[in-house]
C-alpha cells in the first residue's frame, strides 16, 4: 500500500502526519521522503544512513561534425533543451527532462546521451522503520527524476508513506501518481483552503482517493471544513494548535512522542485508510 | 538588414514589448522600417520554460540580422549568439523609434545576457 501526503500550502504538518504515521506502523512502514528540494523526515526520525546513490539524468552532446542540421531532435523536444539554430546545434542540459528522443531520433547518430548529476538516494532505518531519502543537487532544479528514483526504493510489501513536496506542480504529480490514497493536510485558513483547493483539483484528475487532516484545527475558520463536506472528501484527523506540539517540533520530537494520545488516531487513521481504499491494513496482502 | 523587434502589436507604430521571448509578437522590418513580417508570438507567451530559445530560434530561421528588445536571458543570449544574430537592447518606444535609433548608432548591443533565467 502507498500513501502520500500532500499539502498544498506549505508548512501545514505534512511531516508531522508523515513520521507519527510512519511511527506508529513500525516495521511494517517505510517512508520516503520524496521533498527532495528540503527533505526533513530525518531531523525528525534521526534515521542512520546506510546507502547512498548518486542519481544521474541523461542528457544530450551533439557531435557537430556527424550532425547534418536536419532537425529531428529540435522538433521532439518539448523543452526547448535541444535547439538546431543557424549552424548548429545547441544543447540546454539544465531543461533536458532525459527522455532520451532526441538521441534516439538522430539520423546520423551524432547525438550521445551524458550524465547530469541531480543528487542522492539515501536509505537507512530509522528504528524499525525503513527510510528513504532523496537530496538535490544544490543548484539543480530539475526535481521529478529524482523523486522517480527515489519512489523506485517502493517496497511492495511495507506500508510506504510518501512526503510530498508543498505546492500542485510536477514534483507534488511525480510524488503522488500510483498512489493507492493521498492525505491532504491543512489548515482551516483561507491560504490553507485556496491551496488545498488546487492541490485537490490537480490530484483528482489522477483518480486517487483523498482524505484531509486539519492541522492546527482550532484557528481560523469553517471554510475548510464546508470545502470537504462539499466535495466529499473524508475528515480523516483534526490536530489542535497545542503548545506541546509545537515545542516538541521545536526539539525534532515526533507529535506522538510530545502527544502520545495521539498513537492510537494515527493507529485508527491507517485503519480508516484501509477501509477507505478496500485493502486490508494487517496481513501478507498490505 | 533585417530587423526584429519584439513587440505589443503588429504594425511599426505599435509599441515595444521589452520581454523577448514572451513579446505577443515579433515583428520584423527592413533598414528603412517597411514591415516585413509579422510573427504571432501568442503559443510562447505562455511557454512554460524555453519561451526565449524558441523565440530565438523563429528569428533565426528567417535570417534576422539584429534583434530589438529589452531584455534578453542567458538561454535565448546562448542561441542568438550560435546564430549570429545581434541584440540590440534596453529599447522602448514605437518599432519605427527605435529603427531610427538604430540608423543613427544610439542602440546598445549585448555582449551578454541582461536578465536572469526564468525558472
Amino acid at each position: 500500500m502507498i500513501v502520500a501526503v500532500a499539502s498544498g500550502k506549505g508548512g501545514t504538518g505534512k511531516t508531522t502526519v508523515a513520521t507519527s504515521l510512519a511511527s506508529v506502523l513500525g516495521d511494517r512502514a517505510q517512508i520516503l521522503d520524496c521533498d527532495v528540494e528540503e527533505p526533513n523526515c530525518h531531523i525528525l526520525l534521526k534515521p542512520t544512513i546506510l546507502t547512498t546513490d548518486t542519481v544521474n539524468l541523461p542528457v544530450p552532446s551533439v557531435d557537430l561534425e556527424k550532425c547534418s542540421l536536419c532537425g529531428k531532435c529540435g522538433e521532439v523536444c518539448q523543452f526547448s533543451a535541444i535547439v538546431p539554430i543557424g549552424k548548429t546545434v545547441i544543447a540546454f542540459p539544465e531543461l533536458c527532462h532525459g527522455c532520451g528522443a532526441c538521441s534516439m531520433l538522430c539520423p546520423e547518430e551524432a547525438i550521445h546521451e551524458v550524465p547530469r548529476n541531480l543528487g542522492v538516494v539515501e536509505t537507512g532505518m530509522a528504528g524499525p522503520v525503513e527510510f528513504v531519502q532523496g537530496r538535490i543537487r544544490i543548484g539543480e532544479a530539475m526535481a521529478p527524476p529524482l523523486i522517480r528514483a527515489v519512489k523506485a526504493r517502493i517496497r511492495n510489501n511495507k506500508f510506504a508513506i510518501l512526503d510530498a513536496p508543498p505546492g500542485a506542480s510536477c514534483p507534488v504529480i511525480t510524488t503522488v501518481k500510483g498512489s493507492d490514497f493521498v492525505i491532504m493536510v491543512t489548515e482551516p485558513t483561507p491560504f490553507g483552503l485556496n491551496d488545498l483547493e488546487i492541490a485537490v483539483e490537480a490530484i483528482k484528475d489522477l483518480g486517487i482517493p483523498i482524505g484531509v487532516v486539519i492541522n492546527r484545527s482550532d484557528i481560523g475558520d469553517s471554510a475548510v471544513r464546508d470545502f470537504c463536506r462539499n466535495r466529499g472528501l473524508p475528515l480523516l484527523m483534526e490536530i489542535p494548535h497545542h503548545r506541546r506540539i509545537a515545542e516538541g517540533y521545536a526539539k525534532g520530537a515526533l507529535l506522538i512522542e510530545s502527544m502520545p494520545e495521539y498513537a492510537d488516531k494515527f493507529k485508527k487513521l491507517t485503519d480508516d485508510i484501509s477501509m477507505i481504499i478496500g485493502i486490508p491494513s494487517k496481513g501478507s496482502s498490505l | 538588414m533585417k530587423i526584429a523587434v519584439t513587440s505589443t502589436g503588429k504594425t511599426i507604430e505599435s509599441v515595444i514589448d521589452p520581454r523577448f521571448g514572451r513579446a505577443p509578437f515579433i515583428v520584423i522590418v527592413d533598414d528603412d522600417c517597411n514591415l516585413i513580417e509579422a510573427i504571432d508570438n501568442s503559443k510562447n507567451v505562455n511557454a512554460f520554460r524555453g519561451a526565449g530559445i524558441q523565440a530565438a530560434k523563429t528569428i533565426a530561421d528567417r535570417k534576422v540580422d539584429l534583434l530589438l528588445t529589452g531584455r534578453c536571458g542567458p538561454n535565448a543570449f546562448t542561441a542568438l549568439e550560435a546564430a549570429g544574430v545581434k541584440v540590440g537592447i534596453e529599447q522602448s518606444g514605437t518599432i519605427r523609434e527605435a529603427v531610427e535609433r538604430v540608423k543613427r548608432n544610439e542602440v546598445p548591443l549585448a555582449d551578454k545576457p541582461n536578465a536572469e533565467a526564468h525558472w
